[in-house]
């Protein structure tokens, strides 16, 4: 039995032994990370309201804007794929970047109520309490995805059964939401206020959203903007998404290394950021 | 003999290092000096107040020695282990109970402790049995699965309590532990502070502006005005050094002209925000 009393002081033997070296760090780094991601699933138990909420936009893209678009036929889809099922995934890469791009207000709001502070009191890296966030906004917008996948599904977009295919999608949602968390709480350790960082988030928003190829193919795009998305992060998810659950054409290893790369650079932005807004 | 050790040498020291030593630490916000040269040492097993009014710069001091800051000048070690050398370290001694109320509303009780064991690398086996005994510590056995926003003020208080000491701390850091409670409250918290402390011989560093409270509980306390300690020294000495019947009140008075009534300019909007808002999560 090795049970401690609360509060009683430890013995100087038996304090857990200083490891700074990097495999030790590693593995504190991951257990963090779970840790995170498990107070995150707490969370959505305790209110599932929200994720009943949440539902509704992607579906409103799925019925109204997607059901509408495929009958116009405005919109030249690959192969003569229906529109809804190039939309489908489009909007799974949305409804996770409106997860994820709110992630900075919550930091604030953590920061405001203290909860921040305290973590950061804990034996945890500051990347590790980023990275953490970012993974628990990558399980949130899995949860989202799946109500896409089956809403997609009701409206007879037949979306790939490779299970394989599908653990790939869910990895490119959980990257895509790691990074636009990252963005947005490298955001909030700039602006530092809740209200500042909110119309921050909306204006890149929309822009993200529209300039990436979610709702339209790329070529179909005027120059300018087509220079813009191919900036723009989002397209690659959705390429990589596309690729893998309706079988599009995509240049899957550029996709992958394009998110990773965004993704660690955000993660390293936002940690580096974190002290800024905790002592505001 | 490492960087984070030197402090167990000093003849004086004896075997064991200061709880907290703090040799001319400042800070400054832009212009504004919060903390000025202060020095201070905190005895292992000591209960030890922070006192001053809003913007005095307790709150600063602690962020520096929770590594929260890194401190402009000077030096800060807890237990001979220097907090900008070592901070994973330092964190690991410290249990920090923030001004905020800073449970999670959204997690159970017993998830907001839990988070914390996980957070310090309790073993997975201990952890159930560990977090269930901290909580019963507590009081706070019958509300553990009840989410924190359920709870009342002095429950979130001893909530955070639990979280703090769950990684059992060989220093407690309060941060006006009982701002925006209610005297029934106040009380409640003060006792099952008292009783850790008699159980665990704990060392306890908190701030306050009651005086009444650094006056019952405190085993030595340092005025502090406009980020300087103007004075430390136990209570009792500090109010008979002023003559019958004087105060802490009177002691502040004396040391620094002001009262604490009338909270300073550099108090400032943010600290005025901070305690609405905790009184507002207080209900």
């Amino acid at each position: 039995m090795t049970y401690v009393a609360p509060g009683a002081p430890p013995v100087a033997s038996a304090e857990p032994p200083v490891t700074d070296n990097p495999l030790a760090g590693l593995r504190r780094l991951a257990s963090r990370i779970i840790t995170l991601c498990w107070v995150e699933l707490r969370k959505v138990r305790h209110d599932r309201t929200e994720l009943y909420t949440r539902a509704i936009q992607p579906a409103l893209w799925l019925l109204i804007y997607g059901e509408t678009f495929t009958h116009i036929h405005a919109i030249p889809t690959p192969r003569g794929i229906p529109y809804l099922a190039y939309l489908a995934p489009g909007i799974l890469a949305q409804s996770a970047l409106f997860i994820a791009v709110f992630y900075g207000i919550q930091i604030i709001w953590e920061r405001d109520a203290g909860v921040l502070t305290k973590l950061m009191v804990t034996p945890t890296p500051r990347s590790a309490l980023i990275t953490g966030k970012a993974f628990a906004a990558g399980v949130r917008s899995l949860v989202q995805g799946i109500v896409v996948v089956i809403i997609a599904a009701i409206l007879g977009v037949a979306l790939t059964d490779n299970p394989l295919k599908l653990i790939g999608a869910a990895i490119i949602v959980v990257l895509g939401s790691a990074f636009f968390s990252c963005l947005s709480m490298s955001i909030a350790g700039i602006a530092l206020a809740r209200d500042r960082l909110m119309g921050i988030a909306q204006a890149i928003t929309m822009p993200l959203f529209f300039s990436s190829s979610a709702l339209y193919p790329i070529k179909v795009m005027p120059g300018w903007l087509q220079v813009i998305s191919r900036i723009n992060p989002l397209s690659y998810e959705v390429e990589a998404l596309r690729g893998l659950l309706i079988g599009t054409p995509a240049d899957m290893p550029l996709d992958i290394v394009v998110l990773v790369v965004w993704t660690l650079a955000s993660i390293i932005a936002a940690s580096l950021l974190l002290s800024r807004l905790a002592n505001r | 003999m490492t960087a984070g050790t030197t402090q167990a040498a000093r003849p004086d020291a004896g075997a064991q290092p200061d709880a907290v030593r703090c040799e001319e630490l400042s800070y400054s916000f832009g212009t504004h000096t919060a903390v000025d040269h202060v020095s201070l040492e905190i005895r292992p097993g000591e209960m030890y107040g922070l006192l001053g009014p809003n913007g005095a710069g307790k709150t600063t001091t602690i962020r520096m020695l929770t590594t929260l800051l890194k401190p402009a000048a000077g030096t800060v070690s807890v237990f001979g282990v220097d907090a900008v050398a070592h901070p994973m370290r330092v964190r690991r001694m410290i249990g920090y109970v923030p001004q905020l109320l800073s449970a999670d509303a959204n997690l159970t009780g017993q998830e907001n402790v839990e988070l914390f064991a996980r957070l310090f690398d309790v073993p997975r086996r201990d952890r159930a049995e560990l977090v269930a005994a901290t909580l019963g510590a507590m009081g706070l056995t019958e509300a553990a699965s009840r989410l924190a926003g359920t709870y009342s003020g002095g429950m979130i208080r001893r909530l955070e309590l639990a979280q703090a000491l769950v990684n059992a701390p060989r220093l407690l850091v309060l941060d006006e532990p009982t701002v925006g409670l209610d005297p029934i409250a106040r009380g409640d918290v003060w006792e099952y502070i008292t009783r850790l402390r008699q159980e665990h011989q704990m060392t306890v560093l908190m701030t306050t502006h009651y005086m009444d409270e650094a006056d019952a509980y405190c085993d030595r306390v340092s005025l502090m005005h406009h980020g300087v300690i103007r004075t430390t020294g136990r209570p009792a000495e500090l109010r008979a050094s002023l003559g019958d019947g004087a105060t802490l009140d009177d002691v502040f008075r004396h040391y620094t002209g002001g009262t604490l009534d009338n909270a300073p300019e550099e108090g400032g909007i943010r600290d005025v925000r901070r305690a609405r808002r905790t009184a507002r999560r207080l209900g």
